[in-house]
């Protein structure tokens, strides 16, 4: 197969609501490949989770969807029903946030983990499934006779484990990791992260990890997608878009972190004013102006176009580059 | 959560082990439920009744013809619950009332459980016109008074146990049903339903995996509730002489003693025990409802 394991192309998602459309997502254009992490970063509301669900063409039926997304150079938002199903999980699996929702609660999780085998290779017995729940537990580092437990009786960094073992279940190549480690402490964070990443370098999959923690993204990531308002406003390797950022959003973004043993940094004006723009009457010109302390007023009438700067990287900014 | 396993057990051998301890936890927590066991024994009594009744009491004993005592005799040493009016034992027909109150009380509330749950779990699962259509039907089984209709229905079938049996099970789904769609909206909304669908789950899927196990534990302890308004309608209907009127129930009993004015004539042993009998069936499925939902309902369990 050529062409890489996912190519997201010019998408645009809208919701349409009583109070008028919402465009969630707005021209993004990303790719992911084997044995890569592919960071989204962005506050709440800037689209983060629609992309995620829109790749799996889960977004609620009101959402009005265009441009194309392809796995494996398939086009997930024009398939048939059943080519879809079999995308689902087998092609791309998706690690949800909140996984305690995620469960059901009056399932023991073991049968939970094996569900995305029964429905997709129905002729396995029973007993190579259940030794595939083990191993699959084992490989994201649950003892195996934890598949007997219910949801509750087990800790957050476990469910969310479980939710992992889940995701891996049909051997998917493409991992949508949707805020992984919201919800839970930094210990356990930093765990469920390693597991995350030990499975990108073992198994070669392709990973989109989505969160709202830039410095995680940056640790993590190869590349990171800095979104705002539902667009991309910046994308390049993750150590570069955290230690150089070229958008003053990602600039912020980054900001907001500190830095130990850095004073510089301690004193900086850190953080961000304002709130981030009413998605149905966006403002003319960048979306971002009206919160940026760079901001011209040539910001302020057209849409800055997404435009390369330097090897692999691109900014959506028109004083990249100026004093 | 279970011990560490042997290894030399196979996965099925497992699945069998844990079963069985499932169960055995399970009896263990529901022994545990005084109101529940009371219930239960009491229950137990009255269906060996039922199945022994050719034993305890000889059938010969319900026909007029060959009736032995006299005409609303007290209770004594011969007959321990007195006669009725045609001269046979109370007790002889009470054992054999049995039979027909609980067969048609639960022949009446499979009926009613598997409409109710059907109808409210394809309600609260599609919002669509199949959803509204089945909605507004539960709606309008619902509004229909029970007992008229149950009377017509019961006249225009014509007098039998099973007649009886389909006529009180088609009349007492529409609470079921709603109860189920209920909860079947608010699951459905559920993340692990969007998970379901995100693992490439369909519809049959997300509604027989996920849908119903969740409603189950109301199913069973609403069950329990119809099971009692089965009994209770039984014996309305034989009170009011649609019952079939070859076979004794206890509401038949009541009807006669009734109509013979065993209340006038002080005959309180004509009255008193077929109606505790419907008292103590109806109380005791209660209780066994409420220690079963305790049991079956895994969230309950943790919070004890």
């Amino acid at each position: 197969m050529t062409g890489p394991l996912l190519s997201v192309q010019g998408l645009s998602v809208t919701y349409r609501t009583r109070e008028g459309d919402v465009p969630a997502v707005r021209d993004v254009d990303l790719t992911v490949d084997r044995g890569e992490i592919v960071g989204v970063a962005g506050e709440s509301g800037c689209g983060k989770s629609t992309l995620a669900s829109t790749v799996l063409r889960l977004q609620p039926p009101s959402a009005k969807v265009e441009g194309r997304v392809l796995v494996r150079g398939a086009d997930v938002l024009t398939m048939s029903w059943g080519d879809l199903r079999a995308v689902r999980w087998a092609g791309a699996s998706i690690v949800f946030q909140g996984a305690l929702h995620s469960l059901n609660p009056v399932q023991r999780v073991g049968r939970q983990v094996a569900e995305p085998m029964v429905l997709h290779e129905p002729s396995l017995g029973r007993d190579e499934v259940d030794r595939r729940v083990g191993a699959l537990l084992e490989q994201v580092g649950m003892p195996p006779e934890r598949a007997a437990a219910y949801p509750h009786q087990l800790s957050g960094g476990q469910r969310q484990r479980v939710m992992i073992a889940m995701a891996l279940a049909c051997r998917p190549d493409l991992v949508i990791a949707d805020e992984p480690t919201t919800a839970l402490d930094v210990m356990v964070q930093s765990q469920v992260l390693e597991v995350l990443s030990g499975l990108v370098s073992d198994l070669g999959v392709g990973m989109m990890l989505i969160s709202h923690d830039l410095s995680v993204l940056a640790d993590r990531c190869d590349r990171i997608a800095v979104m705002y308002a539902g667009r991309v406003v910046e994308v390049g390797a993750a150590h570069e878009v955290f230690t150089r950022p070229l958008h003053p959003y990602a600039a912020a973004l980054s900001a907001a972190f500190p830095r130990i043993g850095d004073p510089a940094a301690r004193y900086a004006p850190a953080g961000l004013g304002g709130d981030p723009p009413d998605l149905r009457s966006l403002p003319p010109g960048c979306s971002f102006a009206p919160r940026c302390a760079r901001a011209v007023a040539a910001c302020r009438t057209a849409e800055p176009p997404l435009e390369p700067h330097g090897a692999g990287r691109s900014a959506a900014c028109i004083r990249v580059g100026e004093p | 959560m279970s011990a560490p396993q042997p290894s030399h057990l196979t996965a099925r051998q497992l699945a069998r082990q844990r079963r069985s301890t499932a169960w055995r936890e399970g009896w263990r927590q529901f022994r545990g439920h005084r109101s529940g066991m009371v219930g239960l024994v009491v229950l137990t009594v009255f269906v060996v009744l039922a199945v022994a009744a050719p034993v305890i009491a000889d059938a010969e004993g319900l026909s007029v013809t060959r009736a032995t005592g006299g005409v609303l005799d007290p209770p004594s040493s011969e007959f321990w619950l007195g006669t009725d009016d045609k001269g046979r034992s109370v007790l002889t027909l009470l054992i054999w009332g049995t039979r027909v109150s609980l067969m048609v009380g639960l022949l009446a509330t499979v009926i009613s459980m598997v409409i109710g749950t059907f109808v409210g779990l394809l309600s609260g699962y599609f919002s669509g016109r199949t959803g509204a259509v089945l909605f507004r039907l539960t709606e309008w089984f619902l509004v229909i008074p029970f007992l008229p209709l149950a009377i017509v229905l019961a006249t225009v079938l014509g007098p039998s146990l099973l007649t009886i049996a389909f006529v009180i099970g088609v009349t007492s789904w529409p609470g079921t049903a709603l109860l189920i769609r209920s909860q079947t909206l608010s699951i459905k909304e559920r993340a692990y339903l969007e998970r379901a669908r995100a693992l490439g789950g369909g519809r049959w899927h997300q509604i027989s995996r996920h849908i119903l196990p969740n409603v189950m534990p109301m199913v069973f302890a609403n069950t329990t509730l119809t099971v009692t308004i089965a009994i209770l309608a039984e014996t309305t209907l034989s009170f009011l002489g649609l019952g079939d009127p070859t076979r004794i129930s206890w509401g038949s009993m009541l009807d006669d003693a009734y109509s013979v004015g065993a209340i006038t004539t002080g005959s309180w042993w004509f009255i008193v025990p077929p109606g505790m009998c419907v008292v103590l069936v109806v109380l005791s499925f209660n209780l066994v409802g409420q220690a079963l939902e305790d049991v079956l309902d895994p969230r309950l369990k943790a919070r004890r």
